[in-house]
């Protein structure tokens, strides 16, 4: 792995020679709120932020997306045929995302792209014709506990590269193969900013002051957490609005839809939420989870529970905080991972 | 790129309203394009997405057997938007299929054992498969003796009235047709499936039973095999849900970490009662 240093007065230029080949986005501020932007050539990104409210989800697994067009005409052949819609056209550069969103990707790659049967392409050509330029969190918030979730505010995982903030200038790692040749011709950081690096890392770990333990949730079968007598005081006070799941980088449920307008047609695909009725109803009207308790459990078992046990030992959350932030009643994510893990 | 989310365009050759109450319809359905038959290699047990554009897709269990041919064979029950307009399409009309989708019924497995299928309703679709499949010259002298029990509340409700008559007259399968009640002009057995199953009495030692129906059918079944010292090993069961991707990303067709689309919808009696009962 290499070390290099890029001053912040030089970034605009770096990023300009990225944008040679590449669309830029990066976190910026819009109405007094933290979004996702594209990023001008020449233009110097924010350094100081926390999260953006939303996650950078959208870039991979759009909230609306088309994914086959066909002709509505049902009376002609070719009508009913559904084409693939065509592929990202430009590579793009996500800039200073947080190392929590860009490990959510990483565990979401496990459950996009499984094997040769289940390889979702709208997920993987997105994900293949974009850089991940992290920014590691040298200011966690209060409500941030990914150092709890195989994650943490200075974690590689899922970046190509990792900025580490050290003034005015930034460390940059380079962690995939993609990542060391995009800051190939940046100068070698020195030990002093290896070592000023490491005691950002240690301060910003020591700066997450909420942690939740797994253990017991690892240890314990499924079905003695799943009829866990806390699951109703859990689901209490749920409205099941999804805040949460939309939020959320890494929840990924999907609805597929046909739309059609005059001649026009096309099969899109949109975010759903386990938090909906709807989303498990029967034809029949049976509804395998019929109740609230049962959707409010099925997300934080899908997320503790379920995909640890399938996918080897991956949470299905990176401790980001935003639901803690975002939720209406008060619902705090660490508090449940508490109860489960009682 | 593969998309697995494109479907295989296919037209349809025939079809057939099986039931009196017109809820149930069949499709036989020919691959426009030869290569995608070539494609689709299927193995009893598994499903395929129905794909009516400008409607949506529908989860349907694979009737036919690949024994019979590149055709198709899907039953379809008329509940939502697609199996209404399914119900409304005829011969020579174009549509989509998308899989095969799922795992199959565990036949390799099944090899030199006893094989009991029972069937309720119109969950007999995959179980036609896979008699037809067993029954073929190739796979027959595999399996040890076949009984196939299957019931419907008339026999207008039946399906696949022509091959269970074949089957019927066959020596190598004891084939059980029941209704719920007596009913003119029906000369076969009536009772329901669970006492039809108690009736027939089919032992457990190196047997496999394969079980679809309604929950109530399952529920009053399951005894009858308790009692007749079966183990949940033995016991084989397809599973539906609600389904969109059909590949195990979606997030709705889960029971506990298993996907039904996926890791299912086959599952042993032993591997579902370890799993929340969310089916």
């Amino acid at each position: 792995m290499s070390d290099k240093i890029l001053k912040k007065d030089q970034a605009a230029s770096f990023l300009a020679e990225l944008a040679q080949k590449r669309d830029l986005h990066a976190p910026a501020l819009a109405g007094g709120r933290l979004v996702w932007a594209p990023l001008e050539p020449g233009q110097e990104p924010l350094w100081q932020f926390n999260n953006t409210a939303l996650s950078p989800k959208e870039f991979f697994f759009p909230q609306t997306e088309c994914m086959m067009r066909f002709t509505n005409a049902q009376d002609h052949e070719e009508g009913m045929v559904m084409h693939s819609e065509p592929e990202l056209a430009r590579e793009r550069a996500l800039v200073n995302m947080r190392p929590c969103d860009a490990k959510a990707f990483g565990v979401l790659d496990l459950i996009f792209c499984q094997d040769e049967m289940t390889d979702d392409p709208y997920w993987r050509d997105k994900r293949e014709k974009s850089l991940i330029i992290a920014l590691a969190c040298n200011d966690p918030c209060p409500t941030c506990f990914c150092t709890s979730m195989n994650c943490g505010p200075h974690s590689e995982a899922g970046a190509d590269v990792l900025l580490i903030d050290l003034g005015d200038k930034l460390l940059a790692k380079g962690v995939s193969d993609q990542g060391e040749a995009a800051i190939a011709a940046l100068p070698a950081a020195t030990d002093d900013d290896l070592a000023a690096a490491a005691e950002a890392k240690q301060m910003a770990e020591a700066a997450i002051i909420t942690t939740v333990e797994m253990d017991q949730i690892n240890e314990r079968g499924l079905m003695e957490l799943y009829e866990a007598g806390h699951w109703d005081r859990t689901q209490e006070s749920c409205l099941n609005c999804g805040t949460c799941t939309f939020c959320c980088p890494t929840c990924h449920c999907f609805d597929i839809q046909d739309e059609t307008q005059g001649p026009a047609g096309r099969r899109v695909r949109n975010w759903d939420y386990c938090m909906s009725y709807l989303f498990t109803l029967h034809g029949s009207g049976h509804n395998p989870r019929g109740s609230k308790k049962d959707r409010v459990r099925q997300r934080f078992m899908h997320k503790f529970k379920y995909i640890p046990v399938k996918r080897g030992g991956e949470i299905g959350c990176v401790g980001c905080g935003r639901c803690v932030q975002l939720c209406p009643v008060n619902i705090d994510v660490r508090e449940v991972v508490r109860d489960m893990n009682a | 790129m593969n998309n697995p989310y494109r479907p295989y365009p296919v037209k349809i050759s025939k079809t057939l309203v099986e039931t009196e109450d017109k809820q149930l319809k069949s499709f036989w359905l020919d691959f426009l394009e030869p290569a995608d038959a070539q494609a689709f290699q299927y193995t009893p047990g598994q499903f395929a997405e129905l794909s009516v554009a400008g409607y949506g897709e529908i989860p349907i269990g694979i009737a036919s057997s690949p024994t019979e041919g590149d055709t198709l064979l899907f039953t379809v029950n008329k509940v939502g938007v697609v199996s209404n307009r399914l119900h409304q399409m005829n011969q020579g009309d174009v549509m989509g299929v998308r899989g095969p989708l799922g795992n199959s019924y565990p036949l390799k497995e099944m090899e030199g054992k006893n094989v009991v299928i029972v069937a309720g309703g119109f969950a007999v679709t995959t179980l036609r498969s896979t008699v037809t499949w067993l029954l073929h010259p190739d796979h027959r002298s595999k399996y040890g003796d076949i009984t196939f029990i299957y019931g419907a509340r008339t026999p207008g409700l039946l399906l696949y009235e022509d091959q269970w008559r074949e089957w019927q007259k066959r020596d190598d399968i004891n084939c059980a047709v029941t209704i719920d009640r007596e009913a003119e002009g029906w000369d076969g057995l009536v009772g329901f499936v669970p006492s039809v199953c108690e009736e027939v009495a089919p032992k457990p030692d190196n047997a496999v039973a394969l079980i679809c129906g309604p929950p109530v059918m399952i529920r009053f079944t399951q005894p009858v095999f308790d009692k007749l010292g079966w183990q949940s090993e033995q016991i084989i069961m397809s599973l539906e849900n609600r389904m969109k991707c059909g590949i195990g990303i979606c997030g709705r067709c889960n029971v506990g970490p298993e996907y039904v689309c996926k890791d299912g919808p086959v599952f042993s009696k032993a591997q579902l009662d370890a799993l929340p009962a969310e089916y």
